[in-house]
């Protein structure tokens, strides 16, 4: 059962073709990795799926819990993070001057039912889910032991717990796909490791799919059901880490071919 | 406790500052009177500009346009019928509104939601500007509003303005208004629409990933400003007992942007705070303005609009050496006035490396 499927999706940038007719299957409770070296264009397909670009063709379908397959094409972002489908960010990008604990909470507003007018009253309805939005909020972080650092300012926190931040900011979205933009860039060996059981954890606990770009390949071979290989905007192999690491074009992208050396 | 505390102090500051009002009211002569109406109108406004530019960082320039809206709705509501042919001697008024007289608090509110609607009206394309070209769009539509004013003759009297506006000069009046919307604009900043809006200002493409759709709250911030900005207008209209088209000039706004970045992008008591500061600050410097003579000489500086060039040079260095104003993003709190007061010397060394 495909919760994400995208049809032959291509982007253009005026001459450039950033990304060319890209198919991605991503079944349920998968984790898929997508790697390729830079500027394959792998945070251009990223970018069409959460609706940052609309793709200049081709279609990006989603299916929600009632097995309903959704064209998410061109939605707004906001949209389609409401329908389930969450992302961080290459270059981290959390709300740098709020606190880590407003950070977390800013994400429990797209599920909020009240207006503003009844939540700038705090009439009791909007005080209600208030409420159960902090709760949560403080169970999130108390897994991931921020909870004792929820007054600090986000930009204050080390790199990698503010990768971490921007994780649970996602998670609180309560999604059903997680997107991580290389959430393990700029980390040593020993952050790597714990952010690769921290993954595995995340998709247990809160049964979620996982699609993510990663550069680290001990991460990915670890811990991915399948992976695309994308290069100059194709998809130049698919399959299990095994397939991929012994497949002759991934080995030419990465490393480049003997003519040309 | 703690909040149960700050609560109780907050009331007992409200019902101090409501009881200074009610002295100011009877006890002070009229100059006193008149500038502290202004403040609290200058902070109402303060307030409602703050909304956009400090919390939801959308650099907006329209709020000249919104109290002139805001102000012609009380003065052409407000003016007795009786007066009406008087005021309106170039050209009769509108027969269709010539016979409507409401009170001022209604007027308030009518004006309020119509320069909610305008900003609706405008926002809708405008808001999908950023940064600059926003300010140069809300810019120019606040003069599109006053120069449609200046020509809707048999409205808003045109460029004679309108006259006999029943005077507001009621301390607690205007104190009152003040209050509701500083704890409304605390209540909303403090909701999870607040926090959308700071969201937004942070990281645009951020807050939108979250699932926070950027041009519904935008437009909501942007249409809430020219609510409360409105309002402001009115009670400065009422305040002056006159309204002119030449009154809300775009250069009316950079008032206002002078309070809001004093007192602090993004914070509500240094809107308050930034608000009596140039208010009075502006009398205050009023010395500047007459001639002084020293052993003899008349100083040739001192003369009217002397004060302004201090002013400027005052605002000059604020930009350059106090970039976030008075407040920053930070508020008053109980919790840390109360410790400077148990210890006004440790105080300052604990928060020295933020404050920096």
């Amino acid at each position: 059962m495909n919760i994400l499927k995208t049809d032959g999706i291509t982007m253009r940038f005026g001459g450039v073709i950033a990304v060319n007719n890209l198919g991605i299957e991503i079944n349920e409770h998968e984790i898929v990795a997508l790697i390729g070296p830079n500027g394959a264009g792998k945070t251009t397909a990223f970018n069409m799926i959460t609706g940052v670009y609309t793709p200049t063709s081709g279609r990006v379908l989603y299916t929600d819990t009632d097995n309903k397959e959704i064209n998410i094409t061109g939605k707004k972002p906001s949209a389609i993070a409401k329908l389930g489908v969450a992302r961080t960010f290459q270059n981290i990008r959390l709300f740098k001057d709020l606190s880590v604990y407003e950070n977390v909470l800013i994400a429990k507003h797209l599920h909020l039912k009240s207006d503003f007018l009844s939540a700038a009253l705090h009439l009791p309805h909007y005080m209600k889910e208030e409420q159960r939005a902090e709760e949560d909020v403080r169970e999130l972080l108390e897994k991931v032991n921020l909870w004792d650092l929820k007054d600090e300012k986000a930009s204050s926190l080390p790199y990698g717990q503010q990768r971490e931040l921007e994780i649970v900011r996602a998670l609180a979205t309560k999604p059903r796909l997680l997107l991580l933009d290389e959430p393990a860039a700029g980390m040593n060996p020993k952050e790597t490791e714990e952010l690769t059981s921290f993954i595995s954890q995340i998709r247990q606990d809160y049964n979620l799919t996982i699609f993510m770009i990663e550069h680290h390949m001990d991460l990915v071979m670890e811990i991915s059901d399948r992976i695309y290989v994308l290069d100059f905007g194709q998809t130049i192999a698919s399959g299990n880490p095994l397939a991929i690491q012994n497949n002759e074009k991934v080995i030419a992208a990465y490393l480049g071919v003997e003519e040309d050396a | 406790m703690a909040n149960k505390r700050n609560l109780l102090l907050t009331i007992i500051a409200i019902a101090a500052l409501f009881a200074l009002a009610w002295y100011i009211n009877f006890e002070s002569d009229s100059y006193t009177r008149r500038i502290v109406n202004l403040c609290l109108v200058y902070a109402i406004i303060g307030l409602s500009m703050n909304l956009t530019n400090g919390f939801t960082g959308q650099f907006s320039l329209g709020q000249a346009g919104f109290m002139a809206i805001g102000a012609y709705t009380v003065g052409i509501f407000t003016v007795p019928v009786a007066y009406r042919e008087a005021v309106f001697y170039a050209a009769p008024m509108n027969p269709y509104i010539a016979n409507i007289e409401l009170p001022l608090w209604l007027a308030l509110l009518v004006g309020g939601l119509l320069a909610a609607l305008v900003a609706f009206l405008i926002g809708t394309p405008v808001l999908r500007l950023r940064g600059d070209y926003l300010a140069v769009a809300t810019l120019g539509f606040s003069e599109i509003i006053r120069i449609v004013i200046t020509n809707a003759q048999t409205i808003t009297n045109g460029a004679l303005g309108i006259k006999d506006i029943p005077p507001l000069n009621d301390v607690r009046y205007i104190f009152a208004v003040t209050c509701i919307v500083f704890i409304f604009i605390t209540a909303l900043i403090n909701s999870s629409y607040g926090r959308a809006f700071k969201a937004i200002r942070e990281d645009e493409i951020a807050a939108e990933a979250m699932g926070i759709d950027l041009f519904k709250h935008k437009c909501m911030a942007f249409m809430l400003s020219a609510f409360f900005a409105g309002i402001g207008g009115g009670l400065y209209g009422a305040l002056l007992g006159t309204v002119d088209p030449k009154n809300f000039l775009f250069t009316l706004t950079y008032n206002f942007l002078l309070i809001i970045v004093l007192g602090g992008m993004g914070s509500i008591t240094g809107s308050m705070l930034g608000a009596i500061l140039v208010t009075a600050g502006l009398e205050f410097l009023r010395v500047f303005d007459e001639p002084l003579e020293l052993f003899g000489t008349a100083i040739p500086l001192f003369r009217p609009g002397f004060r302004m060039v201090i002013f400027s040079v005052l605002l000059m260095m604020l930009v350059l050496y106090w970039r976030h104003g008075i407040m920053g993003t930070r508020e008053f709190s109980w919790d840390k006035a109360i410790a400077f007061c148990k210890n006004p010397f440790t105080f300052f060394k604990k928060k020295g490396g933020q404050k920096a």
